[in-house]
């Protein structure tokens, strides 16, 4: 097939799902993953041929496929959508095809497939698990199978259709379309389990808070849409273009090209999860752990990130490669703060994913920060490996979590809660698989040196932030990888290692080849994937791989930007801050005990308990934003409408009303009806009467008098008109 | 006085004198026959006018089809078949007045016509009035429409008739 | 040689002949003859016409020959009608069929 004509087809499949699933097959649970998870692989396996096809290209930043066709008539011309894959895409479509195949096989087993249905699971709850009597007449009770399993297929395929659209469109628009299908989707999957109120409540913070970044990328798009009057990366993103926007002043100092990054920059801060529009992720973790493994770590955060990358050229117009454009600053400070802000955070969760759910708002701060002192190739290195292993840690925990309900279901306590890391331990030997890939997730997370994925790609963040002299975030960041690395052992120690610390950790166990599998894969990729980024210049190793990834995406640039060159400080800094982190995490909680104070809190007293509550940024966002509107709501209720609103309608109807009644008894009804109705109608009656008599019903006086009245007018005209 | 307006003067006769007939006898079987009368007189006048093939049409048509279908109504349609009431209704002084008023009208007309005295042109030897009149009711640009208008009107009288006059069986 | 003006008085005279019939007769039937009357004198007018104007074209006896056609279809039509009207009030004096009256 054409590549082009291929590209086109990539959403179509997981948007067939959807339709097919919500229409035809949302009775058979079966029908229903059967044609979710093919769609997706059908998808993944496009996806695959297309990033192939394009490593085959000589040039292929150059040279990128592209077609486009005319979509909305406008007044003098078409708005042209297309797809158009460069390298940059090409290396987002390689792992957006893959994590998303692997997550929907995931959630086959994560569902519980198979199983019985549960005693007294409801639509919108969690299930609850099914008792079960084998042939000996004991009872067992086991997991049971989602209520509402065809939906979650329907909802996860139309987010991986919006995913696909987002990544292989050529323009802002189609991306933003796609953006906003996966806000939706986001919003679906987050409150799946609607029943629950703070699942529904997730679902809201998540939606309303990716809003406000929504409106301003979309103020963005309406200004870049004025300026330049095209919205296709290929005109935006000219040369030409560039340097009329750079040269435009718009507000506060910023060049309209700074300010149009800054604008779109704020849409991706909400859709990424960045400081201060982080909240809503940590909320998220409500949805059933695939769901934040896809949304929340592999695919739509990374849109964010992703469009960053894309409009890296548009607010570094006029960059010279020193001094910083004020919006990236803006980016690089954001980015910075994010990453060690939302890594503080982490350190003092319990929840498994909740923990996951920091360290992902704090790469992808890594990577934001990465953007804004120009290393977009460093970005879009971190964001894809950090894909790779996040997925994995996602789906590991969501093992994990599945591994402890099966724990919870056997001894029948359900007031363990099965996320809590301070309830597992010993999981090692219970679940060797989750265990070991998360082990590599962890690792790759904390960037432990070589072998990992993490490391390459945090490694080339720091060479290049140090290269550049941006010491700042250079500091910042290193604090950042600290924190990452210590959490991460902490959650690792807890989870996996030690002693059980409660009987629900003894009795779990290990899932089904359809969870197991993604896992292994994933865990592949979190290691090899790092391979192909090597700098050249590392010593010993650097060149026996060439740096594939940064000659290939550094291409999607007219002008790629030189590998940074090899210094050892930052490479000391980032092997001293992934072991230490890691040691000092195990050595810290290698100890820890079923009950006991976390050693942190005692450390740190009452800074622990403000980290803990996530720096009261919920509650403080509740405060200015939240009571203020349920207020101003209330008070336009109680007071504006009901008071002044109605009683000027009510004024209204009174008036309407007495003036209907006067013109009816005073006008309407003595002389329209009385003279006007009832005296045309006597009239007419009157005559019907007399003329009545004229209709005899015999044909030939009837033709009688039509020869009268004819002879009368042949007479009239002949003497008028002839004589 | 040449011997065709003698002739013509003859059928004319003929022809007013049954037509008169026709609407003042009494009895209904009389005046079917006048009208078997009147028409011949009329195809008479065809044959003066050499219209060879429209007299023909006249006595096929009228008097073997129209004037025996009269025939058969009037027999339908009879007590008995001796009429003894009056043949006219009370309205006839009006009825005759008009008519008289429209004879009178059309004279009139045509009295102020200039070419009232015209005279027939001669025909050319060679020309086969019934031949050009076949060709031109079956030639598509000249009369083909109007005679299947007019054979579909037929059909539709056909239908028709049977239709009405079947109608108190089908009850 | 007759001129056209004897075939026209001649027509003029049966068309009022027949309007007389149509008019006073009593007979449904008999109004049926008044009208053949008058669409014989329209015919006699019709091939007149064509006889003295055009005698090289065949127009008016075409004419002549559609009206032949209408008034066999008319007198089918009719006097079906008359027959339907006979069977069910048993009458065919037109004055006496006046149920469409006041």
């Amino acid at each position: 097939m054409e590549t082009t004509n291929l590209i086109w087809l990539l959403p179509l499949p997981p948007l067939l799902a959807f339709f097919i699933i919500v229409l035809f097959t949302n009775k058979s649970n079966k029908l229903s993953h059967i044609v979710g998870v093919s769609a997706a692989a059908l998808s993944w396996a496009g996806a695959m041929v297309v990033f192939f096809r394009a490593l085959g290209v000589d040039h292929f930043g150059e040279h990128p496929f592209t077609d486009s066709i005319p979509w909305l008539p406008l007044g003098d011309g078409w708005l042209e959508i297309g797809v158009r894959i460069d390298p940059l895409s090409a290396a987002v479509l390689f792992f957006v095809g893959i994590t998303i195949f692997m997550i929907f096989l995931y959630s086959v087993g994560y569902h519980n497939f198979g199983q019985p249905k549960g005693d007294h699971d409801k639509q919108g709850l969690p299930p609850h698990g099914a008792t079960v009597e084998d042939e000996h007449g004991h009872k067992h009770t086991v997991p049971s199978v989602e209520p509402m399993y065809a939906r979650f297929f329907a909802f996860i395929g139309l987010f991986a259709a919006g995913m696909y659209t987002l990544v292989i469109s050529d323009n802002l628009l189609t991306l933003f379309v796609g953006w906003e299908i996966m806000g939706l989707c986001s919003y679906l999957l987050i409150g799946f389990w609607f029943a629950k109120k703070s699942a529904r409540n997730a679902g809201i913070k998540a939606f309303m808070t990716t809003r406000i970044g929504d409106v301003f990328m979309l103020l963005g798009l309406a200004f870049l849409y004025t300026a330049t009057g095209s919205l296709s990366y290929e005109v935006i993103f000219s040369e030409a273009t560039l340097h009329a926007l750079a040269a435009t002043p718009a507000f506060w100092g910023l060049s309209a090209a700074g300010a149009i990054g800054l604008l779109l920059f704020i849409g991706a801060v909400g859709k990424s999860a960045q400081w201060p529009l982080h909240v809503w992720l940590p909320d998220a973790m409500e949805g059933p752990t695939p769901v934040s493994a896809m949304i929340h770590a592999a695919t739509m955060v990374s849109a964010g990130v992703y469009m960053t990358i894309r409009i890296f050229p548009l607010f570094s117009a006029g960059w010279d490669g020193h001094a910083l454009t004020p919006t990236m600053s803006i980016i690089a400070f954001i980015g910075a703060f994010t990453a060690l802000f939302a890594a503080t955070i982490a350190i003092a969760q319990n929840d498994v994913k909740g923990v996951l759910a920091y360290s992902t708002i704090s790469q992808l701060g890594f990577m934001m920060a990465a953007i804004g002192i120009g290393a977009y190739v460093a970005a879009a290195f971190h964001l894809i490996t950090h894909a790779f292993f996040k997925a994995l840690l996602f789906l590991g925990s969501g093992s994990v979590i599945h591994g402890m309900e099966h724990g919870v279901l056997h001894t029948g306590d359900h007031s363990v809660d099965p996320q809590d890391m301070r309830n597992m331990g010993g999981l090692a030997k219970k679940m060797p698989i989750t265990f070991w890939t998360f082990l590599i997730g962890g690792f790759a997370l904390s960037g432990f040196p070589i072998v990992t994925a993490g490391f390459w790609s945090k490694d080339e963040i720091f060479a290049d932030a140090w290269a550049h002299g941006h010491t700042a975030v250079f500091v910042t960041l290193a604090l950042a990888a600290f924190l990452t690395a210590f959490y991460t052992m902490r959650q690792i120690t807890m989870t996996f290692l030690g002693d059980a610390k409660t009987p629900e950790a003894e009795h779990a166990s290990e899932n089904t080849w359809t969870m197991t599998t993604p896992l292994v894969v994933l865990a592949f990729f979190a290691l090899a994937y790092g391979w192909v980024g090597i700098p050249e210049s590392f010593p010993i190793i650097g060149g026996l791989l060439p740096n594939w990834f940064h000659d290939f995406v550094g291409h999607t640039l007219e002008h790629p930007m030189a590998a940074p060159e090899f210094s050892w400080i930052p490479l000391l800094t980032s092997l001293t801050v992934a072991l230490g982190g890691l040691a000092l995490g195990w050595v810290t909680y290698r100890n820890f005990k079923a009950g006991a104070v976390d050693p942190m809190r005692k450390l740190l007293g009452p800074v622990y308990h403000f980290i803990e509550n996530k720096y009261y940024f919920d509650e403080a966002y509740d405060v200015l934003f939240v009571k203020p509107a349920i207020w101003i709501s209330e008070v336009f209720t109680n007071k504006m409408d009901q008071g002044v609103i109605d009683s000027i309608l009510h004024g209204f109807g009174t008036v309407s009303f007495a003036i209907g009644k006067f013109i009816r008894e005073k006008f309407d009804t003595p002389v329209i009806n009385r003279f006007i109705g009832d005296g045309s109608a006597e009239v007419v009656q009157i005559f019907g009467r007399k003329l009545r008599k004229v209709q005899t019903g015999r044909i030939q006086e009837y033709m009688l008098s039509a020869l009268g009245v004819l002879f009368i007018i042949f007479i009239a005209l002949y003497y008028l008109v002839l004589a | 006085m040449q011997i065709t307006q003698i002739l013509f003067l003859i059928f004319a006769a003929i022809i007013l004198g049954s037509a008169f007939k026709v609407v003042t006898t009494k009895k209904m079987i009389h005046a079917a026959f006048w009208l078997i009368v009147t028409l011949f007189g009329v195809a008479a006048l065809y044959a003066m006018l050499n219209a060879g093939f429209m007299a023909m049409v006249q006595i096929v048509v009228y008097v073997g089809a129209i004037a025996i279908l009269f025939i058969f109504a009037i027999m339908l349609t009879r007590k008995e078949l001796l009429d003894s009431a009056a043949p006219l209704n009370k309205n006839w002084t009006v009825a005759a007045l008009f008519a008289l008023l429209s004879f009178s009208g059309l004279f009139t007309l045509l009295n102020n016509w200039r070419g009232f005295a015209n005279t027939a042109p001669e025909l050319s030897a060679d020309m086969d009035t019934i031949t050009e009149l076949g060709t031109a009711l079956v030639t598509p640009n000249a009369y083909l429409l109007p005679f299947e208008v007019a054979s579909v009107l037929l059909l539709a009288a056909l239908i028709g008739a049977v239709y009405v006059a079947n109608e108190a069986k089908s009850e | 040689m007759i001129p056209i003006s004897w075939y026209l008085i001649l027509a003029a005279a049966l068309f009022s002949i027949g309007l007389f019939g149509v008019l006073a007769r009593k007979n449904a039937v008999a109004i049926l003859l008044g009208v053949e009357l008058m669409l014989n004198a329209v015919n006699i007018n019709l091939v007149t016409f064509w006889r003295y104007n055009a005698p090289e074209t065949v127009t008016g006896q075409v004419f002549a020959i559609i009206v032949f056609a209408v008034a066999a279809a008319e007198v089918a039509v009719g006097l079906a009608l008359i027959i339907s009207i006979y069977r069910n009030r048993n009458t065919i004096v037109a004055d006496d069929l006046d149920m469409m009256k006041w």
